[in-house]
């Protein structure tokens, strides 16, 4: 039961303790069930479990879904090419980290 | 309501064929989205684009904006403006709300207040609100120790009539010990109230970048700048940290870009991240004449060193 409350906001921190179903990640991204579904094909979304009514995401989908769908809806490109995008960006972030460790800023 | 030169936004000519004010737009939405832009300030000069493309790729719009004519000489307003108000927590495209929910109040005094057609998105596929996303900026000081947080937010809310104002809102926010830069937060029923049960409100964490330590995930790096003796022959150093100053050794022999690893001292976590001391050597200036003397000194006293040996054939 979701209800607001006045007082002491419950905070969950989505990327440790969070894992959506299909329903409550499409209700999180604004996102049809059919634009996620394209997402878990096309291997940019990893969920455990087999059938999407099964289909568990671990909380780091949420950025990753997100991501994916506003970059495909305001640049006009599609769910394939925002999975690229997507994975390019990890990349940026892998060697961006591992300047940080090697000292620069 | 400050006149607003979407051709000017967009680069190209009043005249400019609908083509080329799609891929103007384009490129620049490129340049500027927030998810891939490295520009300052992208957020905002996406939705600038955005607004000059939504006014000028509709040709009635274009039309419309078209007859009012030109900037006003003199700095002018176009209008006064009504309910001219300041920042948005919610940036528009991540309402829920479309992404023309928070176009500029001369925008709006051109073509109208947003009417509801993205309002019932989520409502009307289901029947619990939207889920609703923002953003905070915290300090690195916040994740170590936890803290209390009163934040604002503006919210978008439609009336029975599909037209949308905003609401202030405040929300004192408990934000959790070892949280991290791109991290969301989930607030359970504190987004969109429409329909039945309210949706939730995701808040993505920033940090506010700090003069002195850098973070990459849990882990945190500061650098140490030192004396030539002090890495040569060792000491003990107090450094900083995001939990009040630790004594560090530095080891006779240190050299620069050296790291030194303070276990469990990065954000809190299961397991802790780290910190990272890095070593930088500092030369002192030649600029008396016993400073060059000392380095003189050093010269004779170092006949056999040449850092170079590996440029050599």
């Amino acid at each position: 039961m979701k209800m607001a409350q006045s007082n002491s906001l419950q905070v969950v921190v989505v990327e440790q303790q969070v894992r959506f179903t299909l329903i409550e990640l499409c209700q999180a991204c604004h996102a049809e069930q059919s634009q996620l579904v394209e997402l878990v094909e096309l291997g940019a979304l990893e969920p455990e479990g087999a059938a999407p009514d099964e289909w568990r995401f671990g909380g780091p989908a949420l950025r990753r879904a997100r991501t994916a769908l506003s970059l495909s809806r305001d640049l006009d490109i599609n769910v394939a090419g925002a999975a690229l995008v997507l994975d390019l960006m990890d990349q940026i972030a892998e060697l961006k980290s591992k300047l940080l460790r090697a000292g620069m800023r | 309501v400050e006149f607003k030169d979407y051709y000017a936004t967009l680069g190209v000519d009043r005249k400019a064929e609908q083509a080329d004010i799609k891929r103007a737009y384009r490129k620049l939405a490129r340049k500027y989205h927030p998810d891939v832009s490295k520009e300052p300030d992208a957020e905002a000069h996406f939705k600038e684009v955005s607004e000059a493309y939504e006014a000028l790729h509709d040709p009635e719009k274009r039309a419309a904006y078209d007859s009012i004519g030109q900037r006003p000489q003199g700095g002018q307003e176009f209008r006064p403006p009504p309910g001219w108000n300041s920042g948005f927590e919610f940036s528009g495209r991540d309402s829920g709300l479309g992404s023309e929910a928070d176009f500029s109040d001369f925008f709006e005094s051109l073509f109208g207040r947003r009417t509801g057609a993205g309002v019932g998105r989520g409502a009307a596929r289901s029947q619990t609100g939207d889920d609703h996303h923002a953003k905070i900026v915290i300090e690195l000081e916040d994740s170590y120790t936890g803290a209390q947080r009163t934040i604002s937010l503006r919210v978008p809310v439609a009336d029975a009539l599909g037209h949308i104002t905003f609401q202030e809102r405040q929300l004192d926010v408990t934000i959790p010990r070892g949280v991290r830069e791109g991290q969301h937060m989930r607030l359970a029923g504190q987004g969109g109230q429409s329909g039945g049960a309210a949706g939730d409100l995701y808040l993505e964490v920033a940090f506010n970048p700090h003069g002195r330590f850098r973070v990459d995930g849990r882990d945190v790096y500061v650098d140490l700048p030192i004396t030539p003796w002090e890495a040569a022959l060792g000491a003990s150093i107090v450094v900083p940290t995001p939990e009040g100053d630790v004594q560090v050794k530095v080891a006779p022999g240190s050299t620069p870009g050296r790291k030194l690893r303070l276990k469990g001292r990065g954000l809190p976590s299961d397991p802790a991240g780290d910190m990272y001391v890095v070593i930088r050597v500092a030369m002192p200036p030649a600029d008396t004449p016993e400073a060059k003397e000392a380095y003189a000194a050093m010269q004779s006293a170092f006949p056999g060193f040449n850092p170079r040996s590996t440029m050599e054939a």
